[in-house]
């Protein structure tokens, strides 16, 4: 809008295209040293990402090469080769990762969405009680339940299969909590007539909740893709064999296992695999991941 | 939320097919927090009065012997303790600062603006181990590692950045503010934005100063989300694992052990002290519950909502 202003002036008088000019200028030479600086804040953000996929592309002896280079002078493909020559099948490291995390969110949302539809819209005894159960179980961590999580699946011989990532998620606290709120800002009078219409809950919650309740559904997949792909302290502890770690684990066995000296450059390549999708889908959806994260502060 | 009303309710038994149904609905999320977090919290505190192993958990019976020798046998639990709350300081202040700082300096959403909030968020859902790999690859004590490199240049001797006590914490406090703050200026920020510009318009009028109108205004305003930040890093830099056990691994000495790294390493490395381990759960986790209801007692009275 601002620029069709000036613009119509532009044509109509010439000393106020000098003016405005003039202001411009003046906006440009005040808003100039905070906007270097925000300039400098944006490489410190970014450039550790960059180091990171730089190095991956550079040979040992670049990647140790003092002064370091900024870009890969001799750009290589060897480091990822290198890793399956170290014995580290990533594919089937990523196969793991993606089963358990598409499996728990999976089994998150069947389960979440009843519960969350019985505690927003559905009257019983004991409603406070139990949805006090949830609260607890949503500020309880991880780290304290672990030990007998573990004591538990080794019990049940569970820890050579993928189960003892996903089962101790199956039930997200957060997600039953976000969605009732979500859940409870669709009118009443909706469900009641759709009671009226005969409709069957499970009509009501798949035709009317959800559709209803997208943005939050799309928040709390989000969160959960980010939390169970991310993860590193629950594998690290719920797993005895290779065959079921994801590939936070594989990146944790490529510095282990680095024979004499720790290389950095195949070290960046495995973060590279674990973080590029990451980043890729967040350069295409920004603004959405932006406002989903936003939205969970606000509530 | 209106619990209170519901809990004073007559409920009519001829309705027992409808709450039946709702009980079936919420059936399996409640036997998923039985198995995996009530059961699991109960038995940690049971198995907090026994000495065993993984393959033999209640080997022995000890009584309150464990929490005893957790405070005066054990010479590295309280020096945990003592880490970890320093760690969670300093990072609850200089994100909450930060994050405020950042969010009110963005606020104008200019196209620079938008462009640097999607800039500083991305390492917010980056593995937290990746970033933390990067940064020691940063931090390497190597003439090579990038600071080193230019430090060398100024003319600065190498710091051998997380290999000595003064430096290793503060080296992996800064991995997380920087992998943190994009998330809570952007939660500071949508806040701020939700604030009617009339109030400014007025304070305007009645020639407030800009620092006044940010301590009268502003962070009143946006108290519940300053709260929310309070709850979460709290509790979130209580629980810090990852970054320190990739970055430093507890080391050098014990200078960067914190509680959930040293509950890790009795739990599955240390012989015949999963009791050990328990217990140190359970005083975290008393921990926990204290500095929430500290956080409720204190601010409940001062957070101004909507």
């Amino acid at each position: 809008m601002m620029k069709e202003m000036t613009f119509d002036r532009l044509i109509t008088n010439d000393e106020s295209k000098e003016l405005s000019l003039k202001r411009r200028r003046k906006q440009f030479i005040r808003h100039l040293p905070g906007d270097i600086l925000k300039l400098i804040v944006v490489i410190l953000f970014v450039f550790p990402f960059y180091w990171m996929i730089s190095t991956g592309f550079k040979t040992y002896v670049e990647a140790i090469q003092t002064p370091p280079t900024l870009w890969p002078h001799t750009f290589t493909l060897s480091n990822f080769q290198k890793i399956s020559e170290m014995n580290i099948d990533l594919i089937m490291y990523s196969k793991n990762s993606v089963l358990i995390t598409v499996t728990t969110i999976a089994l998150q949302m069947v389960i979440m969405v009843p519960a969350s539809y019985a505690f927003a819209k559905r009257d019983f005894p004991l409603k406070g009680v139990l949805f006090g159960v949830v609260l607890l179980a949503f500020m309880i961590p991880s780290q304290l339940t672990y030990i007998s999580i573990y004591l538990m699946m080794s019990k049940a011989k569970l820890l050579q299969t993928l189960w003892p990532q996903i089962f101790p998620f199956g039930a997200n606290a957060f997600g039953i909590f976000m969605l009732r709120q979500s859940f409870k800002q669709i009118p009443e009078e909706l469900v009641e007539s759709a009671h009226l219409d005969s409709a069957s809950e499970l009509q009501i919650m798949t035709r009317i909740m959800l559709p209803m309740s997208k943005s939050a559904m799309i928040t709390i997949a989000m969160f959960s893709f980010i939390s169970i792909w991310n993860n590193y302290f629950w594998p690290l502890v719920m797993t005895t064999s290779e065959s079921v770690r994801p590939l936070t684990m594989a990146i944790q066995k490529l510095r282990d296992s680095g024979d004499a000296a720790l290389q950095w450059n195949v070290l960046m390549a495995g973060n590279v695999i674990l973080v590029v999708p990451v980043l890729l889908v967040y350069v295409f959806a920004s603004k959405k991941i932006l406002n989903a994260f936003a939205y969970n502060g606000l509530k | 939320m209106s619990k209170i009303p519901s809990a004073a309710k007559h409920y009519d038994k001829k309705n027992w097919k409808d709450y039946a149904m709702s009980y079936v609905m919420i059936l399996p999320a409640m036997i998923f927090f039985g198995l995996f977090c009530l059961y699991p919290l109960g038995n940690l505190f049971y198995l907090s009065f026994f000495r065993g192993n993984v393959r033999n958990p209640f080997k022995s019976f000890q009584g309150l012997q464990n929490y005893i020798d957790l405070f005066t046998m054990r010479p590295d639990f309280v020096p945990a303790l003592y880490h970890t709350a320093y760690y969670t300081v300093v990072v609850l202040v200089l994100l909450i600062v930060l994050s405020v700082l950042c969010a009110v300096w963005l606020k104008k959403g200019r196209k620079i603006d938008h462009f640097a909030q999607s800039v500083i968020f991305p390492p917010h859902l980056v593995a937290s181990i990746s970033c933390a790999f990067v940064w020691s690859w940063m931090f390497s004590s190597e003439s090579y590692g990038l600071f080193n490199t230019i430090l060398n240049a100024l003319g600065i001797k190498t710091v051998r950045w997380l290999q000595q006590t003064s430096t290793a914490m503060n080296c992996v406090i800064v991995m997380n503010v920087w992998k943190n703050i994009g998330y809570y200026s952007l939660i500071i920020m949508s806040a701020l934005r939700s604030i009617p510009t009339e109030i400014y318009e007025a304070a305007d009028l009645d020639s407030a100063s800009p620092v006044k109108q940010f301590f009268k205004i502003t962070l009143p305003l946006i108290s519940p989300q300053l709260f929310f930040l309070l709850i979460t890093i709290t509790t979130g830099s209580f629980m810090v694992f990852d970054s320190i056990r990739v970055m430093t691994a507890g080391g050098p000495g014990d200078a960067t052990q914190v509680i959930c790294t040293w509950i890790y390493e009795y739990a599955f490395q240390n012989n015949n002290s999963l009791g050990l381990a328990a217990a140190g759960g359970i005083v975290l986790l008393v921990i926990l519950v204290i500095i929430t209801l500290l956080d409720f007692r204190g601010i409940e009275k001062k957070v101004h909502y909507q």
